[in-house]
């Protein structure tokens, strides 16, 4: 818990975003309908994005296909145009040619001021004539543009057209552009290069606004797969989030609560048939609660009818038994077996009452804070006539500390006496151990004896009703058959454990754990179940 | 041992024979079968014990107890079917000084009914103080003051324990022995029911009480006074 703390101190932003990603991811797993949207406007994307680039690869090639189409033809008629040019001209002299060279590039020149075209010439590399031309350029675009590439190419194949698209730099922006190059024969001064830029700033424009187009088609197609998922899902999962909300508070005990069912589809049926299931448990519940009451009417009317007449009973038969000695001894002996079996019936009748009492949940206790061990102390105080008549010492083991524990000192007392009084009766006169520990949340007591012990698998047993260890001297032994069933239900009722251990030979040990605060949970016990080193301990700390 | 019995029970085979066992003891008994003839059978014969059944035709037993508290601290032991802590405490909130549940011993009841007609055999010219009270324990009356407050003969017992030894602290067991004379364990929501009955009665502020304190763990004590 410390580290947790200053971790969270020392890397803040850190701690802060691990807890988004956190919450997000919590979000996710519990948003059916967030998962679903998003998965949708997920694949949305990716498919629109696809297509889109698809689309817009097809365009970008029919675009640059056909401008060099119309580039190649316009750039042959106008070398054409050229070539009959320099071969009707007079001029002789470099200067009058050069003159010559500017007035025919000057023709091929486009009219607008947006130039469609640059016009280059310039004199071939193959070209040996001792007369030299300077370059021509009729824009802003010079030789410089023109790859070397397209140059020997054109000097290799001077009688056909050569074209190559690349990026030409206009107003400090990357253009692509085609460049048709082809030669032109310049009387007196030999072959001469003529290049042709078509610049594809218009096609460029063109698909800079379908890309804008596609771009803005696609995020409008996204979220509108979005919003139809999201609605569709909606559709589904509010009704299954209102089911759950209804099925939450039917569970609370909210009973009455229904879900809306209106129309015939999938979810009408759903809130159909959970308003079904609702029905059935409300009714089923009220049956059991019904049962429930007439069964502890009824304990509680059995209670009444059955222990007044044993009262009168009861009290005549201790007459009869204090005068017994007046009568012939049969009748006098009549009165004891009458006594003790009465004894025995209202002992069982008690037990059997509270055991319906267990059984109909009617038990409740009555918690405060009590030591227990004075409550052992008590206990064994009250036991030691019973473990003098069967010769068994009884031995207590009490820490130094306080043993306070929230319980009903009525209920813990009766699971105690019953512990007690079983070791003594099975402890087969030799001394019987109560030991009590405490630690933080529980307080426990074990009370051992060292008798024949249990049998394997009887350690379970000996909790149900009516069960005795070796039905063939089950009757010597008093009790009812019912005490530990009911103080087992005693300590459950307290959240404890009451369990059995046992060895043939070794004896049997039982052990109580109660928590120390009412109603916690139990983690561990402080005493060992099981016969162990530290019972050898246990045993010094008697013996000492 | 001397004394008059009221027996109010609607089960005739039971009020006979516990007629006969407490005429044994030299008690004289009289019975009457009817919740609603009850109190007036009460005022009638005066006795020093009510033995009252909780569950009776005509008015039911707790409401018979409340009547006669109303009017007289006379000791009432309930005769009850129930051991439910429910049907005790109500029993016992009623104003029952004490209980048996059925199906009782002779001698069970016999030591109930004695414990409550013994007190007051063995007169005590004794003074004591407790908080701001005083007790004659002779004269049988506890003053804040010189207002009166009036109590039962089993609270004033209850008070009178506490005030005799009030540096001690009373155990419930111990209690149960000294003003109810249980010789064997009893049970201890007697005690718990009668201190909130007592501090009722002789607190100041019953929420916070100071002549009656509770040590938790142990149980009570009187307060400083």
């Amino acid at each position: 818990m410390p580290e947790q703390a200053q971790a969270a101190s020392t890397n803040g932003p850190a701690a802060v975003a691990m807890d988004l990603l956190r919450r997000a991811r919590r979000t996710w797993r519990q948003s059916l309908q967030l998962r679903v949207v998003s998965t949708t406007v997920l694949l949305g994307v990716l498919t629109v994005g696809l297509l889109g680039a698809y689309l817009y690869d097809e365009i970008s090639r029919g675009l640059t296909e056909q401008k060099v189409t119309t580039s190649t033809y316009d750039a042959r008629a106008l070398t054409r145009v050229a070539q009959a040019r320099w071969e009707s001209t007079t001029s002789r002299t470099v200067a009058d040619l050069n003159i010559a060279a500017g007035d025919i590039l000057a023709g091929l020149k486009p009219s607008d001021p947006d130039p469609t075209r640059y016009v280059i010439m310039a004199r071939g590399i193959e070209n040996t004539n001792a007369t030299v031309l300077a370059t021509v350029e009729s824009g802003t675009l010079g030789l410089s543009s023109v790859r070397s590439e397209l140059k020997e190419a054109v000097s290799a194949h001077p009688s056909t057209q050569q074209v190559q698209v690349s990026d030409v730099i206009i107003d400090s922006e990357r253009v692509p552009a085609v460049m048709v190059g082809s030669q032109v024969q310049v009387p007196s001064a030999g072959a001469y290069d003529l290049y042709f830029i078509y610049p594809m700033n218009r096609e460029q424009a063109t698909m800079a606004f379908i890309q804008k187009a596609f771009l803005i088609a696609g995020l409008i197609l996204s979220v509108l797969v979005g919003a139809v998922a999201w609605v569709v899902t909606r559709q589904v999962v509010t009704p299954v989030r209102r089911a759950a909300a209804v099925a939450e508070r039917l569970s609370s005990g909210k009973l009455n609560e229904r879900m809306a069912s209106h129309g015939e589809d999938d979810l009408a049926l759903l809130a159909t048939s959970f308003n079904g299931m609702a029905d059935s448990l409300q009714s089923q519940i009220r049956q059991l609660e019904g049962l429930s009451r007439v069964q502890q009417r009824f304990v509680s009317d059995v209670s009444h009818e059955l222990r007044t007449p044993l009262t009168t009973i009861r009290m005549a038969v201790d007459l009869i038994h204090e005068s017994r000695e007046d009568f012939t001894p049969s009748v006098a002996r009549s009165a004891e077996l009458l006594q003790g079996e009465l004894d025995r019936f209202e002992s069982l009748l008690a037990d059997l009452l509270e055991i319906s009492r267990f059984d109909a949940g009617a038990a409740a206790l009555d918690l405060e804070p009590v030591d227990l061990r004075s409550t052992v102390a008590t206990v064994v105080e009250a036991a030691r006539p019973l473990a003098l008549r069967r010769g068994s010492e009884v031995v207590l083991d009490l820490p130094e500390t306080s043993c306070e524990a929230e319980v009903d000192e009525r209920r813990v007392e009766r699971i105690l006496r019953n512990l007690v009084v079983n070791a003594i009766e099975h402890g087969e006169g030799r001394p019987v151990e109560v030991s009590v520990r405490t630690d933080e949340g529980a307080v426990a007591v074990v009370v051992a004896d060292h008798g024949v012990g249990l049998r394997p698998g009887e350690a379970s047993l000996v909790f149900n009703r009516f069960w005795r260890a070796d039905p063939a001297r089950a009757r010597t032994t008093g009790g009812t058959g019912l005490g530990l069933a009911i103080a087992l239900e005693d300590a459950r009722l307290h959240n404890g454990w009451l369990q059995a251990w046992g060895k043939p030979g070794a004896g049997s040990r039982f052990r109580l754990t109660l928590p120390r605060l009412a109603g916690a949970a139990l983690e561990g016990s402080p005493l060992p179940l099981e016969v162990g080193a530290e019972v050898a301990v246990i045993a010094d700390g008697v013996g000492a | 041992m001397k004394g008059r019995v009221l027996v109010v029970d609607d089960d005739l085979a039971l009020a006979e024979m516990l007629g006969i066992v407490l005429r044994n003891e030299g008690l004289e008994v009289t019975h009457v079968a009817d919740g609603s003839a009850a109190v007036a059978a009460f005022r009638e014969s005066r006795p020093d014990v009510v033995l009252l059944d909780v569950m009776l035709p005509g008015i039911d037993g707790l409401e018979v107890c409340r009547r006669i508290r109303a009017e007289s601290g006379v000791p009432i032991v309930m005769l009850t079917a129930k051991t439910d802590t429910v049907d005790v405490v109500v029993g016992l909130e009623s104003g029952a000084d004490d209980y048996v549940v059925k199906p009782f011993k002779p001698q069970e009841l016999m030591a109930r009914v004695r414990a409550r007609l013994r007190r007051g055999d063995e007169p005590d010219q004794e003074r004591l103080t407790i908080g701001d009270l005083t007790i004659d324990v002779a004269g049988h009356s506890v003053k804040r003051g010189s207002q009166t407050l009036g109590l039962t003969p089993l609270e004033f017992d209850l008070l009178v324990a506490l005030a005799r030894k009030p540096w001690q602290v009373f155990t419930r067991e111990v209690l149960l022995e000294q003003v109810w004379g249980y010789r064997h364990a009893g049970d201890t929501r007697l005690v718990n029911v009668h201190v909130q009955r007592l501090r009722s009665k002789v607190e100041i502020d019953p929420e916070r009480p100071e002549i009656v304190v509770t040590v938790r763990g142990v149980g009570y004590k009187a307060g400083p006074a």
